[in-house]
């Protein structure tokens, strides 16, 4: 038999990640990710060269590619570039060589960067307060923001208010921001760089956008877990209009996958688990909203694909209730044979192989995983294979286990 | 009036709450009263919790609600001996290279509330930390804490540091976080695993028993 061309793999792989996603029967099981720390392990250098080195980075993720095979990747996106952090001075962060160690996970610093007293200001103008006063809480070379007017403000004889561009804060704030701009364009540009050298190998690309829950969009960047949780008590009013207001980001952040060969936008869900809130305070503050976003998303032509990390399983029944065919559902820790008589005529499920096993188990450990999975949760398509959260540790011959069973065993007959 | 102020609590009416409060001690309630008052209410927000009743929404409040009330109490409060009626003792941290909290702090919460007495030394502890922790504060169980799949490897670090201080023998050592079972357990040489800060309970009141 002739060996398949790129352009033809390419086809192939992409059929097989929009069958599964769609519900379908694919040829096989396809294997997608996210793989996040991992490939750089693999490739021999730490996540601080990766992240300060774009080239390194590339060739690290260009030999995972080539030894695993997956059907869609993620190439060098979670590498974020540490010299524009760096150069905004982001606050909210810490990574390797700036406060946790060379090779540890870049990790983000809860807190408080909007005050319950400014969610009239969130609320009213959400793009200006993120100017004027947030930026410089998350982004400490952005101070000079501060002192700007409001933009609403400038109709007419409005451009009078321009003298705030020639003080000595604002004058570095823009200097700052034109070198973070060209240094972001530099990594973008390794990254479309990326892109275009797996599409020649016959990869498509495993994202085309990332999204977070209109509740985490607040939770996560504005008030802080410890307010946004309580804040469900204290103002709810508040927190609903917030919550409208965060929908329309949501829709708006998540609309650029559309037209993608994979249009899949990736969401993280990060505060909603059983321990952060009720079942009743799910489907009042979480569920409605973040439904409602996706809903628009589909209806543009967008693939939102989940990341339900934690347990999930109280939440079920609820979350369900979605178009058929439409949306993927990553999962960690929910029991994946309890989630696929649930939504297994309804969503693609994802994921599932503990990352316990991959890092300390042996390969018959991970066959016999990965088989539970496909038989259970792959029984007529619509399952995608993963590691239950982002690949960050494992034995490398655990994690081919993992790819070359499902290859061989997760082919549909 | 004790009873009102346990169920604004227990009820998070936050305002009524610090207004009882505030009226007990103004009509002449002896400040420790209140304490104890306010921390039997805690008992009921952790029985509450247990009974899934109960989220990490509340026990923030509740948690907040305590610090106000200490806050208001604390000018008034004369030194006084406490007898201590702690069950017990339980050394808590995230290990070295994680900065996640919330877990951990809900389970120092819970444990706080069901009268163990709780060190909590913090987030990103190193190993060499929780050997020297575990020296002066002698605990009968260690809590390590990690949300990262990297966390496994450093509590395994960590418990090979408290072995080889010698410590591994006079401490309990359970784990916690999302991603943690009983096979990470196992691996990382630990004692058991909770899957939320009710079986972090659940776990010590065995041990301690």
């Amino acid at each position: 038999m002739a060996e398949k061309s790129p352009k033809e793999l390419y086809d192939e792989r992409l059929k097989r990640v929009l069958d599964a996603a769609a519900g379908r029967v694919p040829d096989r099981v396809p294997i997608v990710g996210p793989f996040q720390k991992y490939p750089y392990t693999f490739g021999g250098i730490t996540l601080q060269e990766a992240m300060n080195d774009y080239g390194k980075a590339r060739e690290a993720c260009h030999k995972f590619l080539d030894y695993f095979q997956p059907d869609a990747d993620f190439g060098p996106i979670f590498a974020y570039p540490a010299k524009v952090m760096d150069t905004l001075q982001y606050n909210a962060f810490k990574w390797p060589g700036h406060g946790v160690g060379e090779d540890s996970m870049y990790q983000y610093i809860d807190g408080e960067y909007m005050k319950a007293e400014e969610y009239d200001d969130f609320i009213n103008d959400p793009s200006d307060f993120m100017l004027r006063t947030w930026a410089s809480r998350q982004f400490g070379a952005l101070k000079g923001f501060n002192s700007m007017v409001p933009w609403r403000r400038f109709m007419w004889s409005g451009w009078m208010n321009f003298g705030f561009f020639a003080s000595p804060e604002m004058r570095q704030t823009l200097e700052l921001a034109m070198k973070a701009g060209e240094q972001l364009n530099e990594w973008w540009g390794s990254q479309a760089q990326y892109w275009g050298e797996i599409q020649a190998k016959g990869y498509p690309l495993a994202f085309a956008g990332w999204d977070w829950a209109p509740f985490d969009i607040l939770g996560d960047t504005l008030r802080g877990t410890h307010n946004i949780l309580a804040d469900m008590r204290r103002r709810p009013g508040k927190l609903h209009d917030a919550l409208e207001v965060a929908t329309r980001i949501f829709i708006e952040y998540g609309s650029g996958s559309a037209g993608a060969p994979l249009p899949f936008t990736w969401t993280w869900i990060h505060k909603s688990t059983r321990e952060f809130m009720s079942d009743s305070q799910f489907n009042e503050f979480y569920w409605p909203y973040l439904r409602r976003g996706l809903l628009a998303l589909i209806e543009k032509g967008v693939t939102p694909v989940i990341y339900w990390e934690a347990d999930f399983e109280s939440r079920l029944q609820y979350i369900g209730d979605i178009p058929k065919g439409k949306v993927i559902y990553h999962l960690s820790n929910t029991d994946p044979a309890k989630a696929k008589a649930v939504l297994g005529n309804t969503v693609c499920l994802a994921g599932s192989v503990p990352n316990i096993v991959l890092l300390s188990g042996t390969v018959d450990d991970v066959k016999a995983s990965c088989k539970n999975l496909i038989d259970t949760v792959g029984k007529d398509g619509g399952f995608i294979m993963d590691s239950a959260v982002m690949l960050d540790e494992a034995k490398p011959e655990n994690l081919k286990a993992m790819f070359d069973f499902t290859k061989e065993y997760g082919v549909y007959r | 009036m004790k009873e009102s102020l346990i169920k604004a609590i227990a009820d998070m009416e936050e305002e009524e709450a610090i207004k009882i409060a505030r009226q007990m001690l103004d009509s002449g309630v002896d400040p420790w009263l209140v304490l104890e008052y306010s921390k039997e209410a805690m008992e009921v927000v952790g029985a509450r919790y247990e009974k899934k009743e109960y989220f990490l929404p509340e026990l923030i409040i509740a948690g907040d609600l305590l610090k106000e009330i200490g806050v208001m109490l604390k000018p008034m409060l004369k030194a006084r001996a406490t007898t201590s009626k702690a069950k017990g003792k339980v050394l808590i941290g995230t290990v070295a290279g994680d900065i996640h909290d919330i877990g951990k702090d809900v389970v120092s919460f819970m444990l706080d509330v069901n009268n163990f007495e709780v060190l909590d030394i913090g987030i990103d502890v190193p190993a060499e930390t929780f050997v020297q922790k575990i020296k002066e504060f002698q605990p009968d169980v260690v809590g390590l804490s990690g949300f990262l799949t990297q966390a496994f490897d450093q509590m395994k670090v960590t418990v090979e540091a408290i072995k080889a201080a010698g410590l591994r023998d006079k401490v309990k050592i359970m784990i916690g976080g999302a991603i943690m079972d009983t096979k990470v357990s196992t691996y990382v040489g630990a004692d058991a695993f909770g899957a939320d800060a009710s079986a972090a309970v659940k776990l010590v009141k065995a041990w301690l028993a």
